[in-house]
């Protein structure tokens, strides 16, 4: 299976995530957000990181640069396009998937190990994923998911949840929400569920030594969904 | 503009150093020549109180590539691959504006490092904070922590350890200290060495703007209530620039277009220029017209002296230009041609066609003033006699909560959780441990890195205290499993000026030095910082020792949560009982003065290395080393990180039991091992003539103290981490 992971000007996981993709099998190539076409690819990744140094709205430059352009068209032809932490912000602000991220609620970067639970697994993303509940790791000062009340009906009505932030027993509620995302949202999809984008880095849960290993089972489910 | 005596001493020069200038140059200097004289001669480039009495430090050994004098230390790691490090204070523009002086001081350290071809793995930091009393030190701490993460976790670059403490003496005047460590193969290592007559002098990264004139200047000098004023002279960081830089330097160093290349940091173009040509024996002419300036109508003097960040001088093989500048264009970075080397020995500024500087490089370099300052000998204080019945009279639970939740011991969860410790997908033991640990990349070894400071032994007693530095970070190295290599410091002190301060530097000085010698554990880079004061309110004598140590395979790494139940812990090295300057003296018993603890190299060694034999050997299951607060202290660490108990049994000895479990005797580390390997590493240990107790077996959930003192993990946990939180909240 072939993977590109993009790389713009201030993307800093991007290593991580083709250490990531490469180690569960995945052919992977970087690709420079100058550049105006994709490789052939079964999934393009946009990485975690600080393009053009957020200055502005975190990803909004990065939206607006040459490869995006092929990306959204990549996107809107059905292709798989995952987003993280910084590569979410970046897939909000060019529109393929609904929302804002805010900044955290207590205005903090924050780092550590969170739970998640995985609500749908109808995509390509989760599909016979064994576990409900998993142990992810978060990194970021602009993580808190916002959207208006029409636009969380509609998100609720097409299942578009992809990720709650959570307990280890999964129960969702004000005390685990690490950064006051509106229904403790982690993750969420388009309509087509062809695009993620979420705020967890499994790229650096992939080995016991690390902060945990359920990144593992993440990339080699996905790996096994598109094959 | 004409100069004389009055402005010199208005750049902070003395008088006799201005007389020196004009008698060198056989003539009076101009106002741009004097900036750059007072630039590189200020105490923070040129060291003049300082270096004479850095000679002595210890820095060869057998791992050691590059020693002081360079952007970095190195040291080997074998298997090709090298280790570059460093670590350097910020303190003055942090004290002013905590959270750019904090962002540019972590940007500071890790040009240094990339600077010679290393890509950055890790960072530190050591800071220091007036009493949690004072209404400054919240905000200058959250200003602190902001502006570290800010820049650090823009970079991607994992921040793995660090140390924050609290005190009085630093009101004033707080530390920030920044150390970095970067991975490089062996061959690729670059220096700041010219080489070569006319060869192109490249200038990359940001444009020079007009911030952070003098800021050298101002970190050598104390501070009065005008302080405020002196916001202009705080550089501004960009971390986007920065990576930008990194990524573009990096690209460029993997061909063979570079001769030399120095970072822009203090002193900006001046000592950057006046470093390469001084180093290579060379002189450099720079047509300042060329230099890439932010601002309009910047004058010479400016230019030359400012300290905007994120920039980068390079000398450049004849014919490489273009090849430069296409990898500078693809980073968005400026990238110009600013002069070339010459044979005149030189420094040579150009402006508007006309010569507006004409320097001998010996002149700022090699003959920059060199001082012999007074100083006092320091005497080891008198023991207190402590009265037995006041310590009798302590209750276990009651002193060890309150140590558990006091500022210098207390989780510093709520600082680091800021930090992006995880990024590079490497960090294999997070802070809140003995040492960070991050891995080297792709490959089975490990590097551990750790810094930490001991302000208050130092100031009881600065030889004893510097000696017991180096080896409190050799401990957190050994306590993770790694073999100790090298040492970074950097060292806050006073004023120089006074006999008190300079004694404090001196000593301080001799016993790094001593430890360092006597452990093999060299030191390969650092730097001083000297006027750490307020209205001549300075602060405790404060040198901060960054250690780093390899692991070989970092599956043996340790950490120091207990495992598993039923297993034994001992207490490694004898405890006699040293109350004087400890935590238990100075916060529950309200006594400062008194001795430090005795330092004894040979037991720091001999237990040392012996613990790293039994791991070796795979024998030991969790490790940490005793230092704050006692053997208690640190068992409570070991519990709550492990969510397990412990059911202690006190050794008999002829000490009073509080003296036994809050003494601060040296040398000491707790482990855990199997109950069936007892015997044999009993014999390991016997053979090693290493000391040690056996103190009691893990056991589920609660701390055992005797009948009637009993602690449950969640009240260790409470004491322990919440105290930062609220008191920030």
């Amino acid at each position: 299976m072939k993977s590109s992971v993009i790389t713009f000007p201030g993307s800093n996981c991007d290593r991580d995530m083709d250490v990531a993709l490469t180690k569960f099998g995945f052919k992977n190539k970087m690709v420079w957000h100058n550049d105006q076409e994709l490789p052939k690819s079964d999934l393009i990744v946009l990485p975690g990181g600080f393009s053009y140094g957020d200055y502005l709205r975190c990803g909004s430059m990065a939206s607006k640069s040459k490869i995006m352009h092929s990306v959204i068209n990549f996107a809107k032809s059905g292709g798989l396009v995952m987003g993280i932490c910084n590569g979410f912000q970046i897939l909000v602000e060019s529109g393929l998937v609904p929302g804002v991220l805010l900044r955290n609620k207590y205005l903090q970067f924050i780092c550590k190990n969170v739970h998640v639970k995985v609500d749908n697994k109808e995509n390509t993303f989760f599909k016979n994923l064994d576990k409900k509940v998993l142990e992810f790791h978060i990194a970021h000062n602009e993580g808190n998911y916002f959207c208006t009340n029409d636009q969380l009906k509609e998100i609720e009505d097409n299942n578009q949840i992809a990720i709650y932030y959570c307990d280890q027993n999964g129960n969702t509620n004000d005390q685990i929400n690490p950064n006051g995302s509106i229904k403790n949202i982690a993750g969420i999809f388009n309509k087509e569920k062809n695009v993620l984008g979420m705020m967890p880095h499994p790229e650096r849960m992939i080995d016991e030594s690390l902060s945990g290993e359920d990144g593992s089972i993440f990339f080699k489910n996905l790996l096994n969904n598109i094959k | 503009m004409l100069v004389n005596e009055k402005i010199a001493i208005e750049h902070g020069l003395k008088s006799d150093e201005y007389k020196k200038i004009c008698k060198l140059l056989k003539r009076t200097p101009n106002i741009t020549e004097l900036g750059i004289f007072s630039a590189m001669w200020n105490e923070h480039c040129s060291y003049k109180s300082s270096r004479i009495h850095l000679k002595k430090l210890h820095t060869k050994g057998k791992k050691v590539i590059q020693g002081p004098g360079e952007n970095a230390g190195v040291i080997d790691i074998e298997d090709g691959d090298a280790i570059v490090f460093k670590i350097e204070s910020h303190n003055h523009p942090s004290f002013i504006e905590p959270y750019q002086g904090a962002a540019t001081g972590v940007g500071g350290i890790m040009r240094d490092v990339f600077t010679m071809g290393a890509r950055p793995i890790a960072n530190l930091n050591s800071i220091h904070f007036g009493s949690t009393q004072n209404k400054k030190t919240k905000n200058l701490l959250r200003g602190v922590v902001h502006g570290i993460g800010g820049y650090g976790n823009c970079m991607g670059v994992p921040t793995i350890a660090g140390q924050t403490s609290f005190d009085r003496s630093y009101n004033g005047n707080i530390l920030v200290n920044a150390m970095t460590l970067g991975l490089v193969k062996k061959d690729k290592i670059f220096y700041s060495k010219a080489a070569g007559l006319n060869k192109p002098v490249i200038y990359v990264g940001s444009k020079t703007g007009r911030d952070g004139i003098h800021g050298a200047s101002m970190a050598s000098a104390s501070f009065d209530e005008k302080i405020e004023e002196k916001k202009p002279t705080v550089q501004v960081g960009d971390p986007f620039t920065e990576k930008l830089l990194l990524e573009a330097c990096l690209e460029l160093m993997s061909g063979d277009s570079i001769i030399a290349i120095q970072d822009m940091g203090a002193a900006g173009l001046t000592s950057s220029s006046i470093e390469m040509a001084s180093k290579g024996n060379l002189g450099i002419e720079i047509n300042l017209n060329k230099v890439p300036c932010r601002e309009t109508k910047m004058t010479p003097y400016e230019i030359m002296l400012s300290e905007s960040q994120e920039r980068m001088l390079i000398v450049l093989e004849s014919g490489k230009e273009e090849i430069a500048k296409k990898i500078f264009d693809k980073w968005n970075l400026d990238f110009a041609v600013i002069g070339k080397t010459t044979n005149t020995k030189n420094i040579e500024l150009f402006f508007d066609n006309k010569q507006v500087a004409n320097i001998p490089v010996n002149t700022l370099v090699e003959n920059s003033p060199m001082y012999d300052r007074k100083w006092k000998k320091s005497k080891l204080p008198k023991k207190n006699k402590i009265d037995k019945t006041t310590l009798k009279s302590l209750k276990i639970k009651d002193t060890l909560k309150k140590i558990l939740s006091s500022p210098n011991v207390c989780s510093k969860e709520w600082i680091w959780q800021q930090y992006d410790h995880t990024v590079m997908g490497d960090t294999i033991q997070k802070p809140g441990g003995d040492s960070g640990v991050v891995r080297v990349h792709k490959t089975d070894k490990a590097i551990a890195a750790t810094v930490d400071s001991s302000a208050t032994y130092c100031w009881a007693h600065p030889l004893t205290g510097g000696k017991q530095v180096v080896c409190e970070t050799w401990r957190n190295l050994i306590s993770v499993g790694a073999k100790p290599i090298a040492v970074t410091n950097c060292l806050n002190f006073g004023s120089p000026e006074k006999e008190e301060n300079m004694g404090e530097f001196v000593e301080c000085v001799q016993g790094i030095s001593e430890a360092c010698k006597y452990l093999d554990y060299p030191v390969v880079s650092g730097n001083v910082s000297f006027y750490n004061e307020t209205k001549d309110i300075g602060i405790k004598p404060t040198p901060t020792i960054g250690g780093v140590g390899l692991i070989k395979d970092y599956k043996k790494m340790i950490t120091m949560d207990f495992k598993e139940i039923d297993n034994i812990v001992l207490v490694i090295g004898k405890t006699e009982g040293h109350i004087d300057q400890s935590l238990l003296s100075r916060i529950i018993l309200n006594e400062n003065n008194g001795p430090p603890p005795e330092v004894n190299l040979f037991n720091e060694k001999n237990n040392g290395l012996t613990l790293l034999n039994l791991m070796e050997k795979n024998f030991i299951k969790s490790a940490h080393d005793v230092s704050l607060g006692g053997i208690i202290t640190a068992l409570s660490k070991m519990c709550l990180k492990g969510n397990k108990g412990i059911q202690i049994k006190k050794p008999n000895f002829l000490i009073n039991e509080i003296e036994y479990f809050f003494a601060e005797d040296q040398g000491r580390y707790l482990i855990e091992i199997n109950a069936k390997d007892l015997k044999e590493v009993s014999k390991i240990l016997d053979k090693n003539s290493v000391h040690y107790d056996e103190i009691g077996k893990i056991i589920d959930k609660e701390m055992i103290i005797d009948q009637k003192t009993k602690l449950t993990i969640d009240e260790l946990k409470s004491y322990n981490t919440n105290w930062l939180k609220s008191y920030m909240d």
